[in-house]
């Protein structure tokens, strides 16, 4: 079950989106999910998508990989889409007990899910075709000039890359960890929700521990290598942009300029 | 020249009950002196407990002792302003592959270390190239180490101490989570290190058969150095490595047993091609 997640797992690939510069990607994704909430119009839904598509296409990744980053928040998307479903107000078009279904909850739910898709597939692009080791390089950098105002960009950038790197060993470990306790008789499958919550337990002691035990030793090698903090530190792929990260940001720009005029467009009722 | 010298060496281990007060003093390494020459192939043997992984992170600075001193390369572990240059000149390799790649791409584990160094951007990227190929991961530089076998991780973090351009490397068991294919593959890879390359090679571990290719061989048992001398030297006194439960490979105890029987063999037969000799020379 836990190798569905894809989130935050890098793709081998060769494509112009991977040789891309990290903080063209990040400011990308940011700019595409400001363009998500902006409006809500089918018409910038749908360029959204087509941009999204065409991104996708130029990754060279196969899209079911995109796809299965959303399974792994399928139960969130369900219960935002219920939740918006039945407790928007407005003209009840069906009434049960509490619960009354109204038009503008099918279209809150409808725009969410529109919303929710394109927001986590790109966020998997981005993960998709960045190594962690870029990601954290272009987080540094963008944020660089806060370390004036004393926020230690270098550390948490290097948290996230190293938490990053081991969340698949530790889904591998949660996954064996599983497997031997159904071995010892606990059971996994059961259906009654307090059983299922006392079930993670035996799951997770054994996983915390091992967690803070390759904590405990990764710190030990890191240091081993000479790692004393971002001080003096060089980088064998230091970020530069090139002409086709500036044509990006060209796009990009392009691409939000064309949403906030066609939602402006709609909002004024000129279509 | 005494690349490392380590003189009457102890660490105490301080155990503490729930309210902080002293319980007991564990001594883990005991009064242990070793000289390492440049070039050497030193392997240090010992069962679990024996001490031998925490007198390895001495040689790192990465502990330091309670009592005694470690010099590496002339540098004593205890200045702090030579922690770097002895980490640098001292790489060190640990057990479980998978906590120590911090890259998740191969190539950008190996720069790790230079990058900490500070070294300049076309020189991590020769060093790579060159650390890579030093332990045959060219092809792989590319890959996710999640993707790779267990003898390949180990050699990639081979590679990423290399990279440092160290004069030794300390190898703190780095094959006992490795399966036998794995095990030759990173033996094989430490030998061509110390024979190519001239790099002093400290391998810990409690395999013997590893030990068998080194200049010397240190046992360690509860903290101190209990035996030392060349593969042939140690490999003889089967009863005493059984004493520190060490198992002797089987080719040397078939030779043992057959000599105890009367068989006029010499002391200390290794591999199969000698032991195959000594009975046609019969």
């Amino acid at each position: 079950m836990f190798k569905d997640v894809t989130l935050g797992q890098y793709y081998q690939g060769d494509s112009l989106i991977h040789r891309m510069d990290p903080r063209v990607k990040l400011v990308g994704t940011v700019v595409y999910m400001v363009s998500l909430f902006l409006f809500s119009n089918y018409y910038c839904y749908a360029l959204s998508a087509i941009f999204l598509l065409v991104v996708i296409i130029l990754t060279k990744i196969p899209i079911i990989y995109m796809l299965r980053g959303l399974k792994a928040v399928l139960f969130l998307m369900v219960f935002t889409v219920v939740c918006n479903l039945f407790f928007t107000p407005g003209e009840p078009i069906f009434k049960f007990w509490i619960l009354k279904l109204t038009m503008e909850g099918i279209q809150s739910a409808i725009y969410l899910m529109i919303r929710l898709t394109l927001l986590i597939v790109s966020a998997s692009i981005m993960t998709l075709t960045t190594t962690p080791n870029q990601l954290t390089d272009g987080i540094e950098k963008l944020f660089k000039p806060l370390a004036i105002i004393k926020l230690p960009v270098h550390e948490i950038a290097m948290m996230m890359s190293i938490a990053l790197r081991f969340i698949p060993i530790l889904m591998e470990e949660t996954d064996k960890i599983m497997k031997a306790q159904t071995a010892r008789g606990a059971r996994f499958d059961s259906k009654n929700i307090i059983v299922k919550i006392k079930c993670m337990i035996p799951i997770l002691v054994p996983l915390f521990v091992s967690a803070f035990r390759r904590a405990s030793d990764l710190a030990l090698a890191m240091e081993a290598r000479c790692y004393h903090g971002g001080d003096g530190r060089t980088k064998m792929k230091p970020l530069k942009y090139a002409g086709r990260d500036i044509a990006a940001y060209i796009i990009m720009f392009g691409y939000l300029g064309i949403i906030i005029a066609l939602g402006l467009l709609r909002v004024f009722g000129i279509y | 020249m005494k690349f490392i010298k380590a003189k009457e060496v102890t660490y105490e281990y301080i155990r503490r009950d729930d309210d902080g007060n002293v319980e007991g003093i564990n001594r883990a390494v005991d009064n242990v002196s070793l000289d390492v020459k440049e070039g050497d192939f030193i392997t240090i043997l010992g069962s679990n407990g024996s001490g031998k992984s925490t007198f390895a992170k001495h040689l790192n600075a990465i502990l330091h002792p309670t009592e005694g001193s470690v010099w590496v390369n002339g540098m004593d572990t205890k200045e702090e302003d030579k922690t770097l240059a002895i980490r640098q000149s001292t790489g060190m390799v640990f057990q479980n592959p998978d906590n120590q790649i911090i890259g998740q791409v191969v190539e950008e584990d190996v720069a790790f270390g230079p990058e900490n160094m500070g070294v300049k951007t076309e020189e991590i990227w020769e060093r790579v190239e060159e650390a890579l190929k030093t332990v045959g991961m060219t092809e792989y530089r590319k890959y996710s180490p999640n993707k790779l076998s267990g003898g390949q991780k180990q050699r990639i973090s081979i590679a990423g101490v290399l990279a440092m351009h160290p004069k030794c490397i300390v190898l703190d068991e780095p094959t006992a989570m490795l399966d036998p294919s794995g095990r030759k593959e990173v033996i094989r890879a430490l030998r061509a290190l110390n024979e190519v390359e001239g790099i002093t090679i400290i391998l810990i571990t409690h395999y013997m058969e590893e030990a068998i290719y080194s200049d010397k061989i240190f046992v360690m048992n509860k903290g101190q150095i209990v035996m030392e001398g060349n593969p042939k030297e140690i490999f003889s006194r089967v009863e005493e490595l059984e004493e520190y439960k060490l198992e002797v490979p089987q080719i040397t105890r078939l030779a043992y047993e057959l000599k105890k029987k009367g068989f006029n063999l010499p002391d200390g037969i290794l591999t199969e091609d000698e032991l195959i000799n000594a009975i046609k020379g019969l």
